[in-house]
C-alpha cells in the first residue's frame, strides 16, 4: 500500500473512499461542556492502514465510536462509500455492521465470560441486521472453522469459553469475531495495550498478516507510536480533539512538523543504558 | 427523567419535615379539641377536612401525626445505624470465625420482624412509643450490618487500603481513615429506605394498639379509629392512609434516587 | 550485607501449586534493581511478599531480609511501623491508590505522622516540601485536591511523595507509568529517579517494558513462572542474554529495529515452555 495516505481534507478528488469524514465534531454537553473531537476532517481509501496516534483524552476513541455509528456526532458528516452515516437509524445501518468491525483493547471485558467461543465469534453472523445480508457468510459453522484457522486458534476452541484462554488468545478470539461477517474495515482500538510484550508481537504480527491476505482497510488507533509506525502506512496525530498532523508514517516519524508530534517521538522509551 | 424519583421523594419528604415542624408551634385548632356536634361532619369553613368520629379537626390531625413518624423514623434508625454500622465494619474486617459468628447472629435478628419483636416489646414493658421505636431499630439492625459489610469489604479489597498499609497505618486505623468516609453514601441511601420502613412499621404497629398511647395522634392509631366508619365517611381512612403512603414512598424514592445519583460519581471516582 | 537479601523465598496461594518458587536475589543499599517478566510470572507477588502484605491465605516461606532484620512470620504489629520509614511502595495506578475522600495532601501528611511525632504543621509544612520535590507547581493547591481532582500525572507523584516523604531505605515500585501517557511517563521517571538519588535510596523496579527498566536501573531480574532465570547488570543481560526467554524478550521488545510491516520476532522463536496445561502457554 505505497498510497500516501490523505487524512488530509486538501484532496477530496479521490474517487472512491472507504469513508469521507467532513468537520466532524463532539461535544459533550454538561456542567463543564467538553469538545471531544474538533472539526476533524479525514478520508480512508480502500486498502489504508490508518494509526490514529494520542494520549489519553485526546479525542481518538471517540472519533473511532462514531465513525463505528456508535456515537452520534453534534455536527459533521460521516460517508461510508459515499453514503451518509449520520441520522440513519439503527435498523437501517444494516450497510455499516457487515462492512465494519471492532476489535477492542481489553479482552477480558470484550467477550461475555458465559459463552462459549463458538457462539461468541458467530454472534455477529446471527444478528438481525445482518442474518439476511448478501455479503454476510450464511453458513456459520463454515465461517467459524474458517476464521479460527485464520487466527490460528485450535478448532476444539469453539466449544471451551474465553476464561479457559490466555490474554493473547482472548485477543485472537475478539479478531476471529470482527473477521467473521467478511469485513470491509478492521477498527482496532488499542488491540494490543492490555497484552504482554511478548504476545504483542504475536498479535500485531496477525493482524499485519490478515490485512494482508484479505486486503482490509484497517484504522488502528494507539498511544504506542512504535506499535502504529509497525503496522500503519499513513498516521493521524490527536490532541485535545484535533487532528494535528497527518500523512505517510514515514513523513511523521522522519521529519514531524509540529512540536507535540516532536514530543511524543522523543517521549518513546529506548533501551538505553547511560543514564 | 432518572433524577425524577429523587426529586419526587424530595418534594415528598419535604412536605412530611415541613408539616411536623410546623405543627409543633402551630395546627389550625388544637388536634385533640372536640368541637362538640361536629362529629364526622364535612369540611366546612376552616375546617377544610371536615371532622374525625369525635368531632375533631382532621386537618389538625394529620398535620400534627407526621411528628410521631418523623421522630419514631429518626430514633429507630439511629439506633439501626449506631449498632448495626459498627457490627457490619467489624464483620467485613475482621476474618475467620468472629466475623462468620457476627453475621450468624445478624441472620437470626433478621428472621425476627419488627412486629413480633414490638408484640414482645409491648408484653414485658406495655405499649409505648419507646417500645416501638426500639422494637423497630432492632429489627433494622441486620439490614444496616449486612450493607455495612459489603461495603466495608470492597473498600478493604481497594487498593487505597494496600497503599496505606503500605505506608505503614495499622490495620485496624485504616477502617476509621478509610472505610467509614466512603462507605458513607452507600449507609445514607440504606438510611434512607429504613427510614420509610420505620414509618411504615410503626403506623402498623399503632393500628395494631400496641404503639403510642391514646391521646398521642399517629396516623396509624387514626386508621385504626377511622376503620369502623369506612363505609359511612371514606375520607376519615383516606387521608392518614395517603400521608403514611406518601411518607414511606418519599422516603424509599429518596433512597433510589440517592442510589442512582451517588453510583455513577462513585464510579467515576474509583 | 545486602540491604536486602531474600533467600529460598516460596509463595503459595491457598493449596494451589507454588506462584514463588524459591527464588533468591539480594538489593545492595542504593541500588536499582529491574524485575521484569510477564503478567502472571509473580513480579507483584514478590513486591507484596517484600512488604509483607501478602492476603492472609498466601503463605511465604524462606527468609527476606531488610538491614539484617528478618521480614517473613514478622508480627504485624512490629512489620506496620516499618512500613512507609524503612521500605515503601508505588502502586500502578494511582488513581485506585489514593482515597477518593480524603484530600490528596492529608494522605501524604498522614504518612508522616505515622512515623514520627510532629504537629499537624510540622507535617504540613513537610508534605509541601516533599510535593515540590516531585515537581508539582503549586503544591499549597495540590494538597487540598482530591485525587479526581488531579491528573494521572499529577496522582503519580502525589503517590511518589507518599512513598518518599520518609526517606525509606528501600522503594518498591510496581509498573509505576504503566498507566500513564508517554509524554507524563518521560516525567515521572525523572522525578522518580532524581528522588531516589536525593533520598539515597534502593530500589525494586518492576516493570514489563525493557525500555522504561533500562531509564532505571542497574541491574536487571529476570522472572518466569515464579522464577528467577536469569540476574545481573544491566549492560550485560541487555547486550549478553543467557536465558534463551530473556533473549526473546529482549527480541521482541525491539519494535523500533524491526522494519515496519515485517514480522517481529516473538518469544515463542527463543524459548518454548515445557508442556502445561492449555490457556497458559507462553505463545498468545
Amino acid at each position: 500500500m505505497s498510497d500516501p495516505s490523505t487524512p488530509d481534507p486538501s484532496t477530496p478528488d479521490d474517487p472512491a473512499p472507504v469513508y469521507a469524514v467532513r468537520d466532524l465534531t463532539r461535544v459533550y454537553p454538561g456542567s463543564r461542556t467538553v469538545v471531544a473531537v474538533d472539526n476533524v476532517s479525514l478520508t480512508v481509501r480502500r486498502g489504508q492502514r490508518l494509526g490514529i496516534v494520542g494520549e489519553s483524552g485526546s479525542g481518538k476513541s471517540t472519533l473511532i465510536r462514531m465513525l463505528a455509528a456508535l456515537d452520534r456526532p453534534t455536527a459533521g458528516d460521516i460517508r461510508l462509500h459515499g453514503r451518509s452515516i449520520i441520522g440513519v437509524p439503527e435498523r437501517r445501518l444494516g450497510f455499516l455492521r457487515s462492512a465494519v468491525q471492532l476489535v477492542f483493547q481489553d479482552p477480558r471485558s470484550s467477550l461475555d465470560p458465559r459463552m462459549r467461543v463458538g457462539d461468541i465469534i458467530t454472534e455477529p453472523l446471527r444478528s438481525r441486521m445482518m442474518r439476511h445480508r448478501s455479503d454476510v457468510p450464511d453458513d456459520h459453522a463454515a465461517r467459524l472453522t474458517e476464521v479460527l484457522e485464520a487466527v490460528g486458534l485450535p478448532a476444539d476452541s469453539a466449544r471451551r469459553f474465553p476464561h479457559e484462554f490466555s490474554g493473547g488468545q482472548r485477543q485472537r478470539i475478539a479478531i476471529a469475531r470482527a473477521l467473521a461477517p467478511r469485513p470491509e474495515v478492521l477498527i482496532a482500538d488499542e488491540p494490543v495495550s492490555a497484552l504482554d510484550v511478548s504476545v504483542r508481537a504475536q498479535v500485531l504480527n496477525l493482524l499485519n498478516d490478515l490485512v494482508d491476505r484479505m486486503g482490509l482497510t484497517m484504522i488502528f488507533v494507539s498511544h504506542d507510536l512504535l506499535v502504529v509506525r509497525h503496522v500503519c502506512d499513513s498516521v493521524a496525530v490527536m490532541r485535545g480533539g484535533r487532528i494535528v498532523e497527518a500523512g505517510t508514517t514515514e513523513q511523521v516519524y522522519q521529519r514531524p512538523q509540529e512540536p507535540y508530534t516532536q514530543a511524543l517521538l522523543a517521549a518513546i522509551p529506548t533501551i538505553r543504558f547511560e543514564r | 427523567m432518572k433524577r425524577a424519583s429523587l426529586w419526587t421523594g424530595v418534594v415528598l419528604v419535604g412536605i412530611v419535615l415541613v408539616a411536623g415542624l410546623v405543627s409543633l408551634v402551630w395546627t389550625p385548632f388544637d388536634p385533640n379539641r372536640v368541637f362538640p356536634g361536629a362529629a364526622l361532619q364535612g369540611p366546612q369553613g376552616a375546617h377544610i377536612l371536615g371532622f374525625d368520629q369525635l368531632g375533631r379537626d382532621l386537618f389538625s390531625r394529620v398535620l400534627a401525626g407526621s411528628q410521631i413518624c418523623l421522630i419514631v423514623g429518626v430514633i429507630s434508625v439511629s439506633i439501626a445505624a449506631l449498632i448495626g454500622v459498627p457490627w457490619g465494619i467489624a464483620a467485613g474486617m475482621l476474618k475467620g470465625w468472629p466475623s462468620e459468628l457476627l453475621m450468624r447472629v445478624a441472620d437470626i435478628l433478621y428472621a425476627f420482624p419488627a412486629l413480633l419483636l414490638a408484640i414482645l416489646f409491648a408484653a414485658a414493658r406495655g405499649s409505648s412509643t419507646w417500645s416501638a421505636m426500639t422494637a423497630i431499630g432492632i429489627a433494622t439492625i441486620p439490614a444496616f450490618a449486612r450493607v455495612a459489610r459489603a461495603a466495608t469489604l470492597s473498600v478493604m479489597s481497594s487498593d487505597y487500603i494496600l497503599a496505606a498499609r503500605a505506608s505503614g497505618t495499622p490495620y485496624l486505623m485504616s477502617a476509621v481513615r478509610h472505610v467509614l468516609p466512603n462507605i458513607a453514601p452507600v449507609l445514607g441511601v440504606q438510611a434512607s429506605v429504613s427510614f420509610g420502613m420505620a414509618i411504615l412499621a410503626e403506623a402498623a404497629l399503632s393500628y395494631l394498639g400496641l404503639g403510642s398511647p391514646p391521646l398521642v395522634v399517629t396516623w396509624g392509631r387514626m386508621l385504626r379509629e377511622a376503620q369502623t366508619y369506612m363505609f359511612n365517611d371514606p375520607a376519615l381512612a383516606l387521608w392518614p392512609g395517603l400521608a403514611i403512603a406518601g411518607a414511606v414512598l418519599g422516603f424509599n424514592l429518596l433512597g433510589d434516587g440517592l442510589r442512582d445519583l451517588l453510583d455513577p460519581r462513585l464510579r467515576e471516582a474509583v | 550485607m545486602s540491604l536486602l537479601e531474600v533467600r529460598n523465598l516460596s509463595v503459595a496461594f491457598g493449596r494451589r501449586p507454588p506462584t514463588l518458587t524459591g527464588i533468591d536475589f539480594t538489593i545492595d543499599a542504593g541500588a536499582r534493581v529491574g524485575l521484569i517478566g510477564q503478567s502472571g510470572s509473580g513480579k507483584s507477588v514478590t513486591a507484596l511478599a517484600v512488604m509483607g502484605l501478602l492476603p492472609e491465605y498466601a503463605t511465604a516461606t524462606g527468609s527476606i531480609r531488610l538491614g539484617g532484620t528478618e521480614l517473613i512470620g514478622r508480627p504485624d504489629a512490629l512489620f506496620a511501623p516499618m512500613r512507609g520509614n524503612d521500605l515503601s511502595m508505588v502502586f500502578q495506578e494511582p488513581m485506585t491508590a489514593l482515597d477518593p475522600t480524603m484530600k490528596v495532601g492529608r494522605q501524604v501528611a498522614e504518612v508522616v505522622r505515622l512515623h514520627r511525632k510532629s504537629s499537624r504543621e510540622q507535617a504540613r509544612a513537610l508534605t509541601l516540601d516533599m510535593l515540590e520535590q516531585v515537581d508539582l507547581p503549586d503544591p499549597e493547591q495540590v494538597y487540598d485536591a482530591f485525587a479526581h481532582q488531579l491528573s494521572g500525572g499529577q496522582r503519580q507523584r502525589v503517590v511518589l511523595a507518599m512513598a518518599l516523604i520518609n526517606q525509606p531505605d528501600l522503594v518498591i515500585c510496581d509498573e509505576p507509568t504503566t498507566a500513564l501517557d508517554v509524554t507524563v511517563q518521560q516525567q515521572v521517571l525523572r522525578v522518580l529517579r532524581h528522588n531516589l538519588d536525593a533520598v539515597g535510596a534502593a530500589c525494586l523496579f518492576i516493570t514489563h517494558d525493557l525500555a522504561v527498566l533500562s531509564q532505571v536501573c542497574d541491574q536487571v531480574l529476570v522472572m518466569l513462572d515464579g522464577a528467577i532465570v536469569e540476574a545481573g547488570e544491566l549492560k550485560s543481560v541487555f547486550t549478553d542474554p543467557q536465558h534463551p526467554y530473556t533473549r526473546g524478550l529482549l527480541a521482541t521488545a525491539r519494535l523500533d529495529q524491526v522494519a515496519p510491516g515485517s514480522r517481529l520476532p516473538t518469544v515463542a522463536d527463543f524459548y518454548r515452555r515445557p508442556e502445561r496445561t492449555p490457556g497458559t502457554e507462553v505463545a498468545g
